[in-house]
Parts: C-alpha cells; sequence; structure tokens
C-alpha cells in the first residue's frame, strides 16, 4: 500500500454507507446494494421479454400449433436467443458478482459511479439491439453469422452491452483490490467469492472476444469495411458466445455452494479440491468454444480435438469434481445436523420445501443429467457430426443454461429478495412449488428437443413438415419427432408458467413483501432443516470425518448413465455411412 | 461455510479424503479416455470429417457444379427442372448451396465412394443428411471434399441446418443411392 | 494468526505454498484465464484459417 493510497482508502471508507445484514451480520454496502437490486431487476425484466418469446418460439415449432407466421418466427427466436442467452443471464451474473464481493467480503463496492455508467451501457446496449431485433430487418440469430447482415444499431447494442458488462468485471476486480486493503477478511477469499472469481475471469475473456469481433462486423456493417471472413468470424464470436454459457457455469456452481451453505450449512469438503476444480475451469473451460466448430471446414483435428476436450477434458474433471463435492458437503452438513440413518435420510429431509434449496439441487442433478453429458457428447469431435446444428444442440443447453443456471439463479432469488432487497417472499406455498414447476418444464424441453435432434430434426426451423406445396423435394421426418416437439411444446408452457409464477413472485415480493428486519430476518430465508446436533463438520478437509455413501451412490449412478450414453453414441456414429 | 473465508490459513495442505481422491483419480482417467478415442476414432474408426479445404471463389464453384451436372445428366427431377446427375463410382461428385436450395440432385450407387465437393454461394449453409443424420458445415468461399460411401439404396433429404435466411425452411435438396448397375 | 500482518517479516508463519499463493491471486489467475484460451483457442485457430490452402 502506498501513502498516497491511504488517503483515498480513508476516504472511500469513509464515504461509503454500510447497514448490517439482520440475518447474517455481514455489514452491507448501501451503494453496492443499490446496483445489485438494478442489475437484478434489469436481468429479471429481460428473462420474461426472452421467456415470452421462447414459448411463442415453442409453440411455433410445435407442429399441430404451428403459431407464428415464418418472418415472426426468425424474428422472435433472434430476440429469444439475445434476451435470455445474454442479456438475462449477465445482468444477473454482474448483480451475483457485486454481491459476491462486496457484500460477501463486507467491504465497500469500488467505484459505485462506474457501476451505475455500466448498467446504463448495458440498459442502452440491450434496449437498442432489441429495437433492431423487433425493427424486423435484423432476423439473422443470435449468433448473427456473416455475410447474413442484421441493422447496424443490432451490432453496436451488443457492444456497448459488452463494454458496460466489462466495467462490470473490473468493479468486481476492484472490490477484492479494496476488501484485501482494508483488510474486510482474513486470509483468502471465501469459496463462493473465488467461484465468481472464476466468472468473472471467463466474462472478460468472453466479453474480449465478443468486441474483437463485433467492432469489425459493426463497421461491415455500416460500409467501411468490405468483406468478413466467415469461417474467422464463427472462430472468434463463439468465444463468446460458448464462454458466455461457461461464466454461467461458474456462477451457478458459486450459487450452489452458496445456498448449500445458507440453506443447510453445508462447508466444503475440501478448500484445495473445490478451488482447484475452479482453477481447472479458468484454464481450460473457455476452450470449449471449439463446439460450435466440429464439423467445420478448413480446421484441422488436432485444433479440434484440444480443444474441444477442454485440454485432455480437464475442465470436465473440475465439473465432475463439483458434481461430488456439492452434494458431498450437503450430506456431511445433513449429517452433522442429525440425519444419519441409511444412505439417503440426508437427502430426503433436506429442506425441499424451501425454494431455494429445492432450486438448487434440482440444478445440480439436471445439470449433471441432462445438461452435462450431453454436452460431453456433443463436444465429442467425430460424434457432433451426428448432431451438429440439429435440435440436439438447443436440447443440450437448454439443459446446461435452463436447468442448471436459470434454475440456480431463480433458486439464490428467493435469498436475495429477503437478504437485499429486505423483503419476504409473499406467496410462500406457491414459491415452493415454483422451481419443481419450471424445472420439471425445463427438463421435458431438453429430453425432448435432445430426442427430436438424435431423429435430425433442425434447429432453428421454422417448419419441419417440408409439405410439397412449399418445398420442390419433399422431406418427411419420423412421426415420432413431431410427438417429440408436440411434448416439447408442452414442456415450454409448464416451464413458461413456472417462469410467470417467478417473475410474479420476485416482482410482487419486492413492490409488496412484508419489510424484513431483525424479528424476522432468519425466518425470512424459508424453511431450514431442523438441527438435531448442532454444527456441521467442524474442521476443512477433516478426513477422518468422511463418510457419504449417498453421494457415492449419486456419482456411481451419474458415472454409469455418463459411460453407458458415451458408448451408445459410438455405436450409433459406427452406422453411418463412412466418410473421410 | 463456503460465504466465509477458510478457517485455516494454509488450507492448501490439508488432506484430501481417500474417497475424494479416487473419484478425482477415476474423472480423470475418463477424461484421457474421452479424449484418446477421438485420436483412436481418427486411425481406425470410419467417420471422420475429411480435412480436404480448399478457398475457391463461389463464382468458380458454381461454374463447376454447373459442367458437372451438364456431363452427368441422367434425367430431371419430376417437372421442376432440377438435373439428377449420376457421377461415375469413385469420381467427383458437386453440390452446390445456396438460398434456398441444394442443387443438383445426385444419384449415387450402393457401395462406392464418391468426392463429394461442397461449398456455399452466399451465406452459410448447414449440409444435414436424412434420415442418416450426418451434418456438415458449409461456408461460401469454401470447397469442401468429402469421401463418402453410402451404404444404404433409399431416397434421403438433405436438409439446411444453419440458418440462412427467411426461406430457410424450405430449402432442401435430395440423394438418390441405387444398386451398382442400376438406375431408378 | 487473526491479526497478525501477512508480510515476509512475519517470522515464525510457515511459507504459504504456492499454489495456495496462485488461487489468491487475481490478477494472476485473470492473466491466465485470458491467455490461455486466446493462445489455444484463437491465435492458434486463426493461423490455421490463414493457412487454408486455394482450391486446385
Amino acid at each position: 500500500m502506498t501513502d498516497a493510497a491511504i488517503p483515498a482508502n480513508v476516504l472511500g471508507t469513509l464515504a461509503a454507507k454500510f447497514r448490517t445484514c439482520p440475518a447474517t451480520g455481514l455489514k452491507v454496502d448501501l451503494a453496492a446494494e443499490r446496483l445489485i437490486k438494478a442489475n437484478a431487476v434489469a436481468a429479471v425484466v429481460f428473462l420474461m421479454i426472452g421467456g415470452i418469446f421462447g414459448l411463442l418460439v415453442a409453440l411455433t415449432r410445435w407442429p399441430a400449433v404451428h403459431l407464428l407466421s415464418s418472418d415472426m418466427f426468425y424474428l422472435v427466436l433472434t430476440a429469444h436467443g439475445l434476451d435470455v442467452l445474454l442479456l438475462w443471464i449477465i445482468f444477473f451474473e454482474i448483480a451475483i458478482l457485486y454481491f459476491a464481493s462486496a457484500i460477501i467480503l463486507s467491504s465497500r463496492i469500488a467505484a459505485p459511479r462506474w457501476g451505475w455508467v455500466a448498467f446504463a451501457l448495458m440498459i442502452i446496449g440491450g434496449v437498442m439491439t432489441n429495437i433492431a431485433v423487433l425493427q424486423g430487418d435484423s432476423s439473422v440469430m443470435f449468433t448473427s453469422y456473416p455475410p447474413l447482415k442484421a441493422q447496424p444499431h443490432f451490432y453496436l447494442g451488443l457492444i456497448l452491452f459488452a463494454v458496460g458488462a466489462l466495467i462490470g468485471c473490473f468493479i468486481f476486480l476492484g472490490t477484492l483490490v479494496i476488501a484485501k486493503e482494508e483488510r474486510t477478511y482474513e486470509g483468502s477469499i471465501p469459496l463462493v467469492t473465488f467461484g465468481a472469481l472464476t466468472a468473472c475471469i471467463i466474462a472478460v475473456f468472453t466479453i474480449a472476444s465478443g468486441a474483437i469481433i463485433l467492432i469489425p462486423t459493426f463497421l461491415w456493417s455500416v460500409g467501411y469495411i468490405s468483406h468478413i471472413d466467415t469461417l474467422t468470424y464463427k472462430l472468434v464470436w463463439w468465444g463468446m458466445g460458448h464462454s458466455s454459457q461457461q461464466i454461467n457455469v461458474s456462477a451457478h456452481v458459486a450459487i450452489w455452494y452458496l445456498i448449500g451453505a445458507v440453506t443447510v450449512g453445508a462447508k466444503p469438503l475440501s478448500e484445495k479440491v473445490s478451488r482447484g476444480a475452479f482453477l481447472l475451469y479458468i484454464f481450460f473451460l473457455q476452450l470449449a468454444s471449439a463446439h460450435h466448430l466440429l464439423v467445420e471446414p478448413g480446421l484441422s483435428s488436432e485444433w479440434k480435438i484440444v480443444n474441444t476436450s477442454y485440454m485432455m477434458y480437464l475442465a470436465v474433471l473440475g465439473s465432475m469434481v463439483h458434481g461430488m463435492t456439492v452434494p458431498g458437503s450437503i450430506e456431511a452438513a445433513q449429517r452433522k445436523n442429525g440425519y444419519t440413518h441409511g444412505v439417503f435420510e440426508w437427502l430426503r429431509k433436506a429442506p425441499w420445501g424451501n425454494p431455494a434449496f429445492a432450486g438448487m439441487f434440482l440444478s445440480l442433478v439436471m445439470f449433471g443429467f441432462l445438461g452435462g453429458i450431453s454436452g460431453v457428447i456433443l463436444g465429442t469431435e467425430q460424434l457432433n457430426i451426428m448432431m451438429h446444428n440439429t435440435i440436439y444442440v438447443p436440447g443440450h443447453f437448454h439443459a446446461t443454461v435452463v436447468t442448471g443456471t436459470t434454475l440456480a439463479f431463480m433458486a439464490v432469488t428467493y435469498l436475495v429478495v429477503p437478504l437485499i432487497f429486505q423483503r419476504q417472499i409473499i406467496w410462500p406455498k406457491l414459491a415452493r412449488l415454483q422451481p419443481y414447476l419450471f424445472g420439471l418444464g425445463a427438463a421435458g424441453i431438453s429430453v425432448f428437443m435432445m430426442g427430436a435432434g438424435t431423429l435430425g430434426v433442425a434447429r432453428r426451423h421454422w417448419d419441419i413438415t417440408f409439405p410439397a406445396s412449399d418445398v420442390m423435394l419433399p422431406h418427411g421426418y419420423p412421426p415420432m419427432a413431431s410427438l417429440m416437439m408436440g411434448l416439447n411444446g408442452l414442456s415450454a408452457i409448464l416451464a413458461a408458467t413456472g417462469g410467470a409464477l417467478y417473475i410474479a413472485i420476485t416482482v410482487g415480493s419486492i413492490l409488496f413483501g412484508k419489510k424484513v428486519d431483525a424479528s424476522n430476518a432468519a425466518a425470512s430465508l424459508g424453511p431450514m432443516p431442523k438441527k438435531i446436533v448442532r454444527d456441521a463438520v467442524t474442521k476443512y478437509g477433516d478426513a477422518g470425518t468422511w463418510h457419504l455413501p449417498g453421494t457415492y451412490v449419486l456419482v456411481a449412478l451419474f458415472f454409469t448413465t455418463f459411460v453407458l450414453y458415451y458408448f451408445v453414441n459410438w455405436k450409433y456414429l459406427s452406422e453411418l455411412w463412412p466418410m473421410q | 461455510m463456503a460465504i466465509f473465508p477458510p478457517q485455516t490459513r494454509i488450507w492448501w495442505n490439508e488432506p484430501v479424503a481417500k474417497a475424494e481422491l479416487v473419484w478425482i483419480a477415476v474423472a480423470f482417467l475418463w477424461g484421457l479416455f474421452m479424449f484418446f478415442m477421438m485420436i483412436y476414432w481418427h486411425i481406425y474408426g470410419k467417420q471422420n470429417l475429411s480435412p480436404v479445404v480448399g478457398r475457391i471463389d463461389p463464382a468458380v464453384f458454381e461454374q463447376r457444379t454447373s459442367e458437372f451436372a451438364e456431363k452427368f445428366k441422367v434425367r430431371e427431377e419430376g417437372n421442376l427442372g432440377i438435373p439428377v446427375a449420376k457421377p461415375t463410382a469413385g469420381g467427383d461428385a458437386y453440390m452446390l448451396a445456396r438460398t434456398f436450395e441444394w442443387w443438383p440432385v445426385l444419384e449415387l450407387e450402393k457401395g462406392k465412394s464418391y468426392k463429394l465437393h461442397l461449398s456455399a454461394l452466399d451465406v452459410q449453409h448447414g449440409f444435414s443428411l436424412q434420415p442418416i443424420n450426418m451434418n456438415i458445415q458449409v461456408h461460401p468461399g469454401l470447397e469442401h471434399i468429402i469421401t463418402l460411401t453410402p451404404t444404404e439404396v433409399g431416397t434421403f433429404g438433405v436438409i439446411c441446418n444453419e440458418y440462412c435466411g427467411l426461406g430457410h425452411h424450405v430449402m432442401t435438396g435430395r440423394i438418390y443411392v441405387v444398386e451398382p448397375g442400376q438406375g431408378r | 494468526m487473526a491479526d497478525e500482518p501477512r508480510t515476509e517479516s512475519a517470522l515464525p508463519l510457515e511459507r504459504i505454498p504456492f499454489m495456495q499463493r496462485l488461487l489468491d491471486n487475481p490478477f494472476m489467475l485473470l492473466f491466465i484465464g485470458v491467455v490461455v484460451p486466446t493462445v489455444v483457442y484463437i491465435l492458434w485457430g486463426v493461423m490455421e484459417i490463414t493457412q487454408i490452402p486455394l482450391a486446385k
């Protein structure tokens, strides 16, 4: 610390205003709190808009309903991808970054004014791109592959949004620096903050990739550049498009740990192992952007194999480690809470009535079983030939981004509303139901789209019947494909109901919820497990206390499913026409 | 708890439980296996994407495809005026993608290998052979040469599965596969 | 250890292992997390794209 820095620090500390959280005892910087509120509200608004678009997409792809006209369908699909895959997720992540730095570390937030600049840029950018899409001349899909050309403000909006989000990332890093200098914590940052740091690092690469490719594309759209190489665009664009979903993975894993800690008192089984797993994410997770380029001409198999496998599956190793340590820490905590009977009493008697816990655990299981396994299959160079651009791909990423990330974000909202907005959740009974409703619907969307994809149904297709009246060379998918797309539509209705409920509960609670104060703070976080014995695992890395049979069973089940599904797909591949 | 700093100053040296180490080892080895599986398939598997790619002017590709269709045309598809080209077994076959068609229709013989030249004239398209479900990305300006061996007789649809514009869903093509020495 | 300043002058404290110091250094991690994908994914990929030969 330099001498010159001290007065500034002191001034900053004096200028920041804090309150003390009645539930956790943490010091809450009011400037950070306002920024978290703004970003979270913006996120929910874009989730609502994007969710409605998503429902319209699913209802159009349901052959019996076929709701929208083709032009409207492609417009709405572009807007759906943009609003949920980018705006909802990243606004919420910025809120998480501020929460995991300023709030969890009881620090003042760095440069709150810049936080508002970032927020304004993100809002202006998001709205601008939405307007471009809704005007109808920019139905180029979220990926906007040249030479398809959108209106210039489509790209400009995305660039402004990216710059805003990048500022948010640096505010997070700045807050880490301030917290360390002002000693608001001792030793290493908490695991949740470390997970958020992982998300932030991936976000920096993501946003930089987006800016690097979208700026020339913007210039191309206004005529300053004559040509954008299609393959280079795609390569760099996916540095953003796929890595942005890796921010999600890091963020929602951090949230799993957070909710486990708050609801059942879970402690990391081993700081070293959990942080090591996040470190593997930092190193290798972003390489998986290559998943979208596996059947591309012009890139070598060496490049494809190294990148698609996240450098020998080391990032998958990270996920598989979290897949054990998250349920493992919950089991350990529940066993210490007194639920020691049999293999699964800890799980049966977990607080399933608490929407934060229920949402988190559903997110964990479905992300692993549906999203994780399908992701590795899709990302296997040769297997991708059977799946590239089929609706299997959206099936996979709805499992990761919807049942995984979105459900985890919804779950944490049930803690954020009482802790940050200081309001109790209205309609607790409906809130209890919400994660199940949404989770079931989202799981249905994922599974049925993956099913249709294995039957060859293409993604981003208005009509899959190819009637002779419209198409010169008609083709028919197996009837089962239409059934799958119908079930997908029904699941989407279920998920949309769950999503609408989430928005109604969240907005209703923020506006009309009972104020949270010291008297009702603990109860506001929802039902918690009754502790039969006090205190969870007492020490980190206490190898002696390790006996987690339930987690071993879950992990073994996961691994068996993974291996079987992996080999089934190689068998299918071997039946394809030989191709060299 | 995960929301508080680690309790011990040096947590890196904490012992890790055996069960956790076992799982890490299993997951690591499985990852290695999956990695080498891709390499194995390149050596012993029969379904690998061809690395033969070259930059080409779309106009040149269009010219070559027209010449190919002219030379090997055996009939026209129905009364649509789309040529059906039957290349010599083992020889070159061309198919181009443009908004919104795959052109021309091909007729191939079962069990024979063909060098299929794929490219796009305008925007990106997705070559999706159905119901086989083989999917390959097609770029304008890149000629991709794939050695393909049909193994079953029948009528196969080629769907575009990369969004290419508002008529994306009407973009179809066709490949017929017949017994060697026979026509349709 | 609670109020011990974490400097090299704190004699009795055991030296923090390298990996823990790495994990406690956000900017080093940021550097690695940006450089690895930039080199392995983007630069290597762009190099291959620029080396695509002309079609015969």
